[in-house]
């Protein structure tokens, strides 16, 4: 029962990466109703980012805010530049382009810093938050740090108007624009929040995973598979289908243990636990197509 | 669909544009024959200027015409029925695996698999199109993600480890020429390629002429329409998917055969971008484009790194760009100067020429 709980427990701590992923997948998704596929690769950037910055002895989160912010301006520069002249490309043709920023991006950063494996330091003190040596202090900073990323951004959407015109030109274009909305200037600022928000998710997991550019590869399935089962128009929906993803995966090499360790056939390892986490994300949204939270759209034929 | 929002859309839209209307016309046609007697000519030079038609050319020319099978297969899918999948290499990997398997442990021969490996995975791809009839656009690409992903995994599970060899995967022997044939390996391969896929592309093209393709497309223009006018939209949609994975399976049989060895981490998701790649570089909803896309896809994968050293020697740039980088920065300028891919563009280009 122990190591149920502390399963569950570590799968909510991964679970806070997928979800702060997911929410800047979110992010690009509502505004543009693209799926980022470079953005794993951004995050991993921004996080060099920040990584180099402590290397010259800038504090940690001095560190944090500059990374921050560059992400912020490049996500906007590459909105203007690479992705405005798309707008009228056919979809295939810009998951082509994102396919495109990946390589670029994964391949400058290894370029740059090398593929070597790098230690990422952790901001949060060891002792304040150790419960019970149930999750360690990091996982527990990484969940408040992605409760603070979503309240932030539901309070910037909800109560400030250029959150309101934001959520305007991302639903209704063509009205948005007649009412004033700039929504070209939008669709940058979508790009630059996502941009912004992945930089957090990436230097929150780099210290588990450790600094490498190849790091964000599978986290950027998680967080996909967990925006979609939660929601991809639910920015909420989205943070818990990633925690729901990290739990789910978990207690599928749990239980798969178990079996092994009672009846000793062996049916599920390790090896098998995405598949099989993947498997059930795929039947839930079988049944609910919109996601567990999201909008169930309804088109005018 | 008169006030929806992209966000709104965006699950309901259709991922592809068609190229032209027109699958192949009369011209076209005479073009492709040309084509195809210049590929029965190509390895006949190899007498005549050996330097130029080297084995390893012939070689790295069959890997074309196989990766233009496979994105042939995925093209159906698609540019031609509107369902896009990001996991086309699972069918690519079940395909070279069933080949194998029947080579090594049943001792077929070579030229009895074709039929087995398109039926295994027509039916494959037949059951997957069925959960697939409940997703559409990103749904889809997840959940085909996930194949993509699983499939390298099962071929590594322990139980099927008898049957695959697990990670070591099989070895196999290159097919030899038959009958005699005063071929080298590498002919042989070259032509034996070339018959399978110009027959699949001469199929396809009939498919897609006759009143199931036009079923197919009407599907992928508006379904619901489609489905007004009765056609059986589920019915298409699994069929064509089955169909899809039988091509695609069968360039993966193919390729076990070439490289003469299989193992389960060359079906990875990289291949399956790969097919991805080449589908929309050559062309969406164009069968020329799959051959475009197939000859890109290996181009590409050979000449990054001399591309990469181009850069970095002749045009003297200060920095190192590695050959990944080249791929990337090759990929955006691409999709920038032809958005609907090379066969699109040609075929702009084309039309512009002759005003």
């Amino acid at each position: 029962m122990e190591q149920l709980i502390q399963q569950v427990a570590s799968g909510l701590a991964n679970g806070a990466i997928y979800a702060c992923v997911a929410l800047a997948l979110v992010m690009i998704f509502v505004s543009t109703s693209h799926i980022n596929f470079a953005q794993g690769e951004m995050a991993m950037f921004s996080t060099y980012l920040s990584w180099q910055l402590i290397q010259w002895g800038v504090g940690y989160w001095p560190a944090f805010v500059i990374a921050v912010l560059v992400s912020f301006v490049g996500g906007v520069l590459i909105e203007r530049t690479i992705l405005r002249p798309l707008h009228t490309a056919p979809i295939l043709s810009v998951v082509v382009v994102f396919i495109g920023l990946l390589a670029v991006f994964n391949s400058v950063a290894g370029t740059i810093w090398s593929y070597l494996i790098k230690e990422y330091p952790s901001p949060f003190p060891k002792e304040a938050l150790d419960l019970a040596g149930l999750i360690g202090a990091h996982q527990v900073g990484v969940v408040i740090v992605t409760l603070v990323v979503l309240s932030a951004l539901y309070v910037f959407f909800r109560y400030t108007p250029l959150g309101l015109a934001m959520r305007a030109a991302a639903q209704n274009p063509v009205s948005a624009r007649l009412a004033g909305v700039r929504v070209d200037s939008m669709l940058a600022l979508g790009w630059g929040l996502a941009a912004a928000v992945g930089a957090v998710a990436g230097m929150m997991v780099a210290h588990i995973v450790y600094l490498e550019p190849n790091m964000m590869g599978g986290i950027l399935l998680y967080a996909f598979a967990g925006a979609l089962l939660g929601g991809i128009t639910n920015p909420g929906g989205a943070v818990l289908g990633g925690f729901m993803v990290g739990v789910l995966e978990n207690l599928v090499a749990f239980f798969g243990n178990v079996i092994e360790k009672q009846t000793g056939v062996y049916i599920i390892g390790n090896g098998e636990k995405l598949t099989v986490a993947l498997i059930i994300v795929i039947c839930v949204l079988t049944l609910k197509p919109s996601g567990l939270f999201g909008r169930v759209v309804v088109t005018r034929v | 669909m008169t006030t929806a929002s992209p966000a709104d859309t965006a699950a309901h839209e259709s991922v592809a544009t068609p190229v032209s209307t027109s699958v192949t016309s009369g011209a076209s046609d005479r073009w492709a024959w040309g084509l195809v007697a210049v590929g029965i000519i190509i390895p006949l030079l190899g007498y005549v200027v050996p330097d130029i038609v080297s084995d390893y050319r012939l070689f790295l020319m069959s890997t074309m015409m196989i990766y233009a099978i496979a994105v042939l297969g995925l093209n159906l899918l698609t540019g031609f029925n509107g369902q896009i999948s990001l996991g086309h290499g699972a069918f690519y990997g079940v395909g070279a695996y069933t080949a194998a398997i029947l080579m090594d442990k049943v001792g077929m021969p070579y030229w009895t698999l074709l039929p087995i490996v398109a039926v295994v995975c027509f039916v494959i791809g037949f059951l997957f199109g069925l959960p697939a009839l409940r997703l559409e656009g990103i749904y889809l690409a997840l959940a085909t993600f996930a194949l993509a992903l699983a499939v390298p995994q099962m071929l590594k599970y322990r139980w099927l480890e008898d049957l695959t060899g697990g990670v070591q995967g099989i070895v196999l022997l290159k097919p030899e020429p038959p009958f005699g044939l005063p071929l080298s390996e590498d002919q042989w391969l070259y032509y034996y390629c070339l018959i399978v896929m110009v027959i699949l592309y001469w199929a396809a093209a009939n498919l897609l002429r006759g009143r199931s393709g036009r079923a197919m497309m009407a599907i992928r223009d508006h379904s619901m329409a489609a489905s007004t006018m009765g056609i059986d939209v589920a019915r298409y949609k699994t069929i064509t998917f089955g169909i899809s994975a039988a091509y695609t399976g069968v360039a993966g049989a193919l390729s076990a055969s070439a490289i003469a060895f299989v193992a389960p981490d060359s079906f990875g998701f990289f291949l399956s971008i790969s097919l991805l790649i080449g589908l929309v570089v050559g062309g969406v909803a164009s069968l020329a484009g799959s051959v475009i896309g197939g000859i890109f896809t290996v181009l590409v994968q050979n000449s990054s790194q001399s591309l990469s050293n181009f850069v970095k020697s002749d045009l003297g740039l200060p920095f190192d760009l590695s050959p990944y980088s080249v791929y990337g920065i090759l990929l955006i300028v691409l999709m920038y100067v032809m958005p609907t891919g090379i066969a699109g563009g040609v075929a702009i280009a084309w039309r512009r020429l002759r005003r």
